[in-house]
């Protein structure tokens, strides 16, 4: 009897443990987090643009402006509120279909990014995967399916140049996205993104091995000469990231200035919200892998990890404030990528059409496809 | 003729796009901690700070009606104003004066004069149009109201609107 319920319980924990990182992940971090970076959007370009942005929302019925940080709780309000309208030349299902698919893969790719290291016993990924990249851009590249159904499901002119040019702009950076993570792989000789974090965390981030086994006076010369590959990676990694997330210089399938909003013109209400919130959610979980694979992810720089585990005395059990160091240090350097892609996006121009396509196929694949043999190269040469 | 534009030939620097990028991330950031550090003030926060002594005496705001220095209401009800109206805002019936009123010799003025706030362009050429120089267009801007009948202006408000003002047209003055 007692040790069917001792059995139980920890059924019940095995399944509760997942519910709550999902839930809280989810809900209490992701879709706040997208919320407001609807809104930091707004602050930061109406700064680059020497404006104010929205800075009056606050606590409502009361003169506090909290610097608007109101905004996006009445901005959900309001989409929720709005007629949703659907018009009649639309073909209902894929319609309906095609916010869900842009909204649905942009979260489920969270699961695999490691977003702290342990917190009472308990690591804080979703899912550990062994094969963590391979997950995320099999889910990420769904999303496309949403944008090219919404364009073409619309069944009006300017949504479906929309989402054909989705679909060509994705064949032309998928390619380079792929191959430009394979190098990193193949540094670290690791698929999972948790693994790949520690040992960022003990021997140097991959564009910052200044620590561990991986500085050069400790004997790292072949992470000192896999750096400038890794660099070589790291933008077009980036760059790829901003077409997938269609975010400006890459965001023609939207296009304001010549395709009125691209594929979600015929949207309305809560259906283009979720477009909404699924290029956000997209531009959060892209800077989340890039923070993870290239920049240390969940750790401290200069292996300060290491001694403030030291310090809490039990090698093996990350200590709670640790973990929630290590948590707000991820959500840090998402937050400064997101600020990032901000200031990119009122940076640069567009692409041009053929320009984009250039990039994706005669600079950036080649470019990724060759970087591939040299960090190979210098991995047989540098590692015995 | 078609005139061939020659492109100019680019740099490897140039060509490779980075240079030109870092240099408009210099660009825009150099906006963002310009206006961060409160150097650079563009914007003005309405409702608190306006710009009210800084409108020009030729601004355009809402239209008015004016008396003159003998609190006679300048309005002679000739209608020109109704017809000219772009969006035909004004209303105006009028009004034969009646004998024994000190101004009988003016004959006509408005018994209904109403301006729909809500159709007026602020055009301006209500006040060009009239020959008594009865219609203004004030400095007031901000006319607002929560249903359509408070944006129509009657004759009293227009007339608290435009206050008196004195001089200009001699016409009905005894001095003439």
């Amino acid at each position: 009897m007692m040790m069917n319920s001792s059995l139980a319980i920890i059924e019940l924990s095995a399944l509760l443990v997942p519910a709550i990182k999902i839930v809280v992940l989810v809900f209490a971090v992701i879709l706040p987090m997208v919320a407001y970076s609807v809104w930091a959007e707004r602050r930061v370009s109406a700064i680059i643009q020497d404006r104010v942005g929205p800075n009056r929302v606050g606590i409502p019925f009361t003169k506090i402006g909290l610097a608007g940080l109101g905004q996006p709780i009445s901005d959900g309000i309001k989409f929720l509120l709005k007629e949703d309208f659907t018009p009649g030349h639309v073909n209902k299902l894929y319609f309906w279909l095609a916010p869900a698919l842009t909204m649905v893969p942009a979260i489920l790719t969270c699961a695999v990014l490691p977003f702290g290291s342990e917190l009472f016993g308990e690591k804080m990924v979703v899912a550990d995967l062994n094969v963590g990249p391979l997950f995320i851009f099999a889910i990420a590249s769904l999303s496309v399916y949403g944008i090219v159904l919404a364009g073409w499901s619309s069944n009006s002119k300017y949504p479906f140049l929309g989402g054909i040019r989705s679909s060509s702009q994705m064949i032309s950076y998928e390619i380079s996205l792929g191959l430009s993570l394979v190098p990193v792989l193949l540094i670290f000789g690791e698929l999972n993104l948790s693994t790949i974090v520690e040992e960022q965390s003990k021997n140097g981030w991959l564009l910052l091995p200044l620590w561990g086994d991986g500085a050069i006076w400790n004997g790292g010369w072949d992470r000192f000469f896999l750096f400038f590959p890794a660099a070589i990676a790291f933008i077009i990694f980036t760059t790829s990231i901003f077409a997938e997330t269609n975010r400006l210089p890459f965001d023609l399938p939207e296009c304001e200035t010549e395709l009125v909003a691209g594929y979600h013109t015929e949207y309305s209400s809560m259906k283009f919200a979720l477009f909404f919130l699924g290029e956000y959610a997209a531009m959060i979980i892209g800077s989340g892998l890039i923070v993870t694979l290239f920049l240390g992810g969940w750790s401290l720089p200069f292996g300060w990890d290491g001694a403030l585990m030291s310090m809490a005395g039990n090698p093996e059990q990350v200590p709670w404030w640790l973990g929630i160091i290590h948590i707000s240090t991820f959500l840090a350097k998402v937050v400064g990528f997101i600020i990032f892609f901000i200031w990119v996006r009122w940076t640069l121009p567009r692409f041009r059409y053929d320009q984009l396509m250039k990039l994706g196929w005669v600079v950036f694949f080649e470019l990724a496809l060759l970087n591939i043999f040299i960090t190979a190269g210098i991995i047989i040469l540098t590692r015995p | 003729m078609p005139i061939v534009v020659k492109r100019p030939r680019l740099t490897l620097a140039e060509k490779c796009y980075f240079p030109a990028l870092m240099k408009g991330l210099r660009i825009t950031m150099g906006h963002a901690i310009r206006i961060l550090r409160r150097k650079k003030k563009v914007t003005m926060q309405y409702p608190e700070v306006k710009w009210d002594d800084n409108l020009p005496d030729y601004y355009r705001g809402a239209p008015a009606l004016v008396t003159d220095e003998h609190d006679r209401e300048r309005c002679v009800s000739c209608q020109l104003c109704e017809f000219i109206c772009p969006p035909r805002a004004i209303k105006i019936v009028p009004e034969e004066i009646p004998p024994g009123d000190e101004w009988q010799k003016v004959e006509k003025r408005p018994e209904v004069f109403e301006i729909d706030m809500i159709r007026c362009i602020y055009c301006g050429m209500c006040e060009e149009v009239c020959p008594e120089q009865a219609i203004f267009l004030r400095k007031d801007y901000a006319i607002t109201g929560v249903s359509r009948e408070e944006m129509v202006h009657d004759k009293e408000k227009l007339y608290e609107i435009g206050g008196k003002r004195e001089g200009l047209v001699n016409k009905w003055n005894e001095l003439k």
